[in-house]
């Protein structure tokens, strides 16, 4: 086995390496996620997936009432 | 409405989503009233009558298993078939393949509270399904990764949508943490008994990076997959991030892997084990909590739908009762804290503040949201709704408080000490004290079934009411094209 593959194979150098590992591809995700203009816009035009298929008036509770209104009007 | 429904059912695979539905209100009815005798066995013990089969020791994984796997397995399979083909627009792959998943889960839920009940289990907690039910699951759960998977190769939407995310991290973490929990060696080939593969400390740890795996990705990711589809639908808005729902679910995926260990402190766990699991678990409550906040504040600037929409009522509370335990959870996992409520009621109140307060709540709000669009009819009562929701919430709390009195007393009782350095109580003193607090816990219990068992009618009669309403429509139809 190569000499720098023993190196990760020590406890003590396995562990600080997975920690720098792991927090530095968090901190990627956080920048990836919360910088550029044009992409936050993109990643939050997403969250209307959800809404584009209207069945709405099959709500219970308010959306009853609402979507008897809606029908009647 | 019936032509609707008709145009649903082929563009999408609601039969499955349906027949799953179903199934986790009868396991859920079931297991939650297994679960009040369990609790009133332990308040009355004569309740156990001497009868093997349903002595506590049996009839516990009973409740556990089809409550989990029975009740929350069944929902994360409805709506996860239903979010998927929702958000991809897409029809589910494969039905016979989704269908397989059906009698192939609901066969391991029922054989596995056969087999407690006489008697057969490898005893892990959790995970007491003997190996010839371990491999059914197993194919079962490939069978689920594939109809998941490729219903998302075929999506028409261009983004899968984060709630998918949730799902499919639950589907891959389940397989990897069923599979190596459940190495074992059976006793033979017609044997139903077997060993497992680890021994000694390893074994603890395996069954707790398990057990507590199944409570992040079982209980907790795939549904806040649920919660990041329906929440949004019901309030009739997005979500509030879509950016902090991708932050939440990297973070909660990677943190929840470690935290195991916490359930083995002060045991022959290695040290340094124990303090990184401590450690993860004070970690987990940021994402926790920005998940939570994510959630509640979707409802920004529509508050008032909590005083008209019983439906946001439940999905609202569950994501309180998930903020509630996921902050208890981080506390208790702290070593000092945990000498005190580790082997008490306590652990046992927080368990089911999650399970209860958030699986159970988030999955009925959703079901309310789902069963009027399955049959494509208006829920048969709304003041029923309300009315199983003061039940559910009143039975919560009192399950919890009890379970909060009964474990720190416990825990301070075990670690009293008089003058002379004697333990100042005796072990049947802690048991005479948790009688009150264990008859409070079984009437909350009871409480929390009593709103099952509205739901359940309603759901019944919602479902006869769309019959009722398909026949009408077909009638008028007949009616017609005969003056034609």
């Amino acid at each position: 086995m190569p000499e720098w593959l023993l190196w990760f194979t020590r406890f003590e150098n396995s562990k600080v390496a997975a920690l720098l590992l792991f927090f530095f591809t968090f901190c990627g995700i956080l920048i990836y996620v919360y910088t550029g203009k044009k992409r936050s816009r993109r990643l939050e035009s997403y969250k209307y997936i959800p809404l584009q298929d209207d069945d709405s008036h099959l709500d219970a509770g308010s959306g009853e009432a609402e979507s008897n209104e809606r029908r009647e009007k | 409405m019936a032509q609707a429904a008709i145009a649903s059912t082929e563009q999408y695979n609601y039969d499955i989503v349906r027949k799953f539905t179903i199934m986790a209100l009868v396991w859920g009815l079931l297991g939650m009233s297994a679960g009040v005798y369990i609790a009133s066995e332990l308040a009355w013990p004569f309740l156990n009558f001497d009868i093997p089969e349903i002595t506590f020791g049996r009839l516990r994984p009973v409740h556990t298993t089809l409550v989990i796997f029975g009740f929350g397995g069944s929902a994360l399979f409805a709506t996860s078939y239903y979010v998927v083909q929702r958000t991809c627009q897409v029809r589910l792959y494969s039905d016979w393949l989704a269908t397989f998943t059906f009698w192939g889960w609901q066969t391991a839920v029922a054989l596995g509270a056969l087999s407690y009940m006489f008697g057969i289990t490898q005893g892990r907690e959790y995970a007491e399904f003997e190996w010839p039910i371990d491999l059914l699951i197993t194919v079962t759960w490939v069978a689920y990764f594939w109809v998941y998977v490729q219903t998302l190769r075929r999506r028409s939407q261009p983004h899968i949508y984060v709630a998918n995310w949730f799902y499919i991290a639950f589907i891959l973490a389940t397989a990897i943490l069923h599979i190596f929990n459940n190495l074992a060696v059976p006793v033979g080939l017609f044997s139903l008994k077997s060993y497992s593969l680890f021994s000694g400390v390893q074994d603890a740890m395996t069954q707790w990076w398990y057990g507590h795996n199944a409570v992040g990705f079982f209980l907790t990711a795939a549904f806040l997959g649920m919660m990041y589809y329906f929440v949004p639908k019901q309030a009739g808005r997005p979500v509030y991030s879509y950016r902090l729902s991708i932050v939440h679910f990297w973070a909660l995926s990677f943190l929840y892997m470690w935290v195991g260990g916490h359930h083995l402190h002060w045991t022959a766990l290695p040290d340094w084990t124990s303090t990184l699991a401590a450690t993860f678990s004070i970690m987990l409550l940021l994402p926790s909590w920005g998940g939570m906040i994510n959630g509640i504040m979707t409802l920004s600037g529509a508050w008032e739908k909590l005083r008209t929409d019983p439906v946001m009522l439940f999905l609202i509370t569950a994501l309180s009762f998930y903020g509630m335990s996921t902050f208890e959870g981080p506390l208790m996992s702290l070593k000092s804290v945990n000498a005190l409520s580790h082997y008490t009621d306590w652990t046992v109140g927080h368990v089911h503040s999650g399970a209860l307060g958030w699986v159970a709540m988030i999955s009925m709000g959703s079901f309310y949201h789902l069963i009027p669009r399955l049959y494509d009819t208006r829920m048969y009562s709304t003041r029923l709704i309300y009315v199983h929701f003061w039940l559910a919430t009143v039975g919560i709390l009192l399950y919890i408080t009890a379970m909060w009195v009964a474990g720190i007393f416990q825990g301070l009782m075990l670690r009293s000490f008089d003058d002379y350095g004697n333990l100042a109580y005796t072990f049947v003193e802690t048991v005479a004290f948790l009688h009150e607090p264990y008859v409070v816990r079984a009437l909350g219990g009871a409480f929390f079934v009593g709103g099952v068992v509205v739901m359940a009618y309603n759901v019944l009669m919602t479902v006869r009411r769309s019959r009722i309403e398909a026949a009408e429509l077909e009638a008028k139809l007949a009616a017609k094209m005969a003056r034609a």
